[in-house]
């Protein structure tokens, strides 16, 4: 019997039984205004007080637009190899049994333990002309440390889990039948991989694009000791930014940080609504 | 009938991509960690312990527990709090508040630390007040806390969020209906449902509080001995060109990233259902 009234009354009281909405919520919303955006209205403040003409001079000096210029174009660079090579990486996980998978599978998330100092002089060391790999390839006349080229295979480790990690749980969803049923259809290996599998993996593969390209961007640690940092020709935005803070320029390191955040930001919400295009178009 | 011959490439394929993968992550992931070892023993054992045996190693090493004992819990109190909130109820914002707790994720770390310096430096919007009251952030251990916690506010967040609102309301909705306080429900309901997925971002928090480099280093002020981390010890004996001691020191960090690693895959192989819920 009162087992019975249990259950009729449960319906009726269902909506507000869960309590801690209002402590939680407030929490919440009071820690992430005091930790991130308080802190980046900080530098709205700031940037919106910087006058047109300091604008002017920061962004037509040659060497702000040559840093603005490595780190993006550096980070375009190192996203596609990434979006290559790691699509190659998940599809080898995903399709391929081999001896060891699961530690190769393991070792994929280096990049986002490994501290980014570390990793950094493990890279230098590396490709320094007298490094392991450097040796090897300076009779080819190919110099990576200390260049631009060396910014970039920084850019290239820092970013490869996030292409394997959000193409990997597509492919495995894959549906083999739609495979199966190009075959039948007379098409090629080649051909269903084109027209079968790539445009269902192609929205996890834009937005590990995406991430990689973020997170290159911003990259300092890992590409500081292997870039060589020579202004105009090595020298990234972000050591730019810690630069002009050491001179004591914070106008200068704010206005740099406010273009690199807009356009990171602009890019992310353009991969957004991209997607969201591809949705709608798709049906789903 | 269709063969399973047909959706799969010939042998030779299969083993030339599975090849050309592998050298791939040998080249990129697996020569920089070997590279780490070799260089910190380039001079032997001896010469190792002795990188590690000076006084600033020491502090460094202690600061980054510090500073990880303190971001992480609190960033652990941030994440359940969070996902209690998004998971438990219905409200509208929803959206725009999870997309607010990753905006981190996508501020270079210089950027992460630059705001901090900004707001509470010497010429910072609160750094007059901070000179009157006596009180140091900027340059001090109070900022590189602040930013660390600012790089590591989403991580534990992002993995309970999913995890909570896969696993509904039924279960707490039901404990509460039997008498249990909300306290209770949660600690005993809720906690050990989510356990896996706390202990996974608590593990990712940790290691990223431990190895931050960039954002810490625009407001550590790198005082040896005081405000400087392990990562920013790196740097210092690095640029001293005393390889060894930065290889050496390097190496602990490293470690850490290898006992990162096989917790998360340990976790991963016994808690594949349980994970699974949220993407990984």
């Amino acid at each position: 019997m009162s087992v019975l009234a249990l259950k009729l009354s449960l319906p009726r009281r269902m909506p507000s039984v869960i309590p801690g909405f209002g402590p939680t919520l407030g929490f919440t919303l009071a820690y992430l205004s005091l930790i991130v955006l308080l802190p980046l209205a900080a530098l709205v403040i700031k940037a919106a007080g910087t006058t047109l003409e300091q604008w002017g001079a920061i962004l037509s000096d040659s060497r702000v637009l040559s840093a603005l210029g490595l780190s993006f174009g550096g980070a375009l660079a190192a996203a596609l190899i990434n979006t290559v090579f790691g699509l190659l990486v998940a599809w080898v996980l995903v399709r391929y049994p081999f001896p060891g998978r699961r530690l190769v599978d393991a070792v994929i998330d280096l990049p986002f333990a490994l501290p980014t100092a570390v990793a950094g002089i493990a890279l230098t060391a590396l490709y320094a002309p007298n490094g392991w790999l450097g040796r090897l390839l300076e009779p080819l006349g190919v110099k990576v440390a200390f260049t631009p080229l060396g910014v970039v295979v920084a850019m290239v480790f820092i970013g490869l889990p996030f292409v394997v990690r959000t193409v990997e749980p597509v492919l495995h969803d894959v549906d083999l039948e739609l495979e199966e049923a190009a075959a039948s259809l007379g098409a090629g290996r080649v051909q269903t991989f084109l027209r079968v599998i790539l445009p269902a993996i192609l929205p996890s593969l834009l937005t590990g694009f995406s991430l990689a390209l973020a997170r290159a961007v911003g990259e300092y640690g890992s590409v500081i000791f292997i870039a060589g940092n020579l202004p105009g020709v090595s020298e990234i935005a972000p050591l730019l930014i810690v630069t002009k803070l050491e001179q004591y320029d914070y106008v200068g390191a704010t206005a740099i940080a406010t273009v690199m955040l807009g356009i990171s930001f602009t890019l992310l919400l353009a991969v957004n609504l991209l997607q969201k295009w591809r949705r709608a178009r798709m049906g789903g | 009938m269709m063969s399973g011959k047909a959706i799969r490439e010939p042998a030779l394929v299969r083993w030339a991509l599975t090849v050309a993968a592998l050298a791939f992550l040998a080249l990129f992931l697996v020569a920089p960690l070997v590279a780490v070892l070799a260089e910190a023993f380039a001079k032997g054992w001896a010469a190792y312990v002795r990188a590690l045996s000076g006084d600033d190693t020491w502090s460094s090493i202690r600061l980054t527990l510090i500073v990880a004992a303190i971001a992480v819990p609190l960033n652990i109190v941030f994440g359940l709090a969070a996902s209690w909130a998004i998971a438990k109820f219905d409200f509208s914002g929803k959206s725009l508040l999870v997309s607010l707790i990753e905006l981190p994720f996508s501020v270079s770390p210089v950027i992460s630390g630059l705001v901090y310096v900004l707001l509470f430096g010497l010429q910072g919007l609160l750094g007059p007040w901070l000179v009157e009251h006596d009180l140091k952030v900027i340059f001090a251990v109070p900022g590189i806390v602040l930013a660390t916690i600012f790089v590591t506010f989403p991580f534990v967040a992002r993995e309970l969020i999913p995890l909570m609102e896969e696993q509904g309301r039924e279960e707490e909705e039901a404990a509460l209906t039997l008498g249990a306080s909300g306290f209770t429900a949660f600690r005993l309901v809720t906690l050990p449902n989510v356990r896996w997925g706390l202990l996974y971002g608590v593990l990712l928090c940790n290691a990223r509080a431990m190895g931050e480099f960039g954002a810490v280093s625009v407001v550590s002020g790198h005082i040896r001995g005081l405000t400087n981390t392990m990562p920013l010890h790196v740097e210092i004996l690095y640029n001293e060109y005393d390889f060894v001691g930065a290889f050496a020191v390097a190496s602990l960090l490293a470690v850490l990233a290898l006992v990162t690693l096989a917790v998360k895959s340990a976790l991963e192989w016994w808690h594949r259902d349980e994970l699974a819920a949220i993407g990984h």
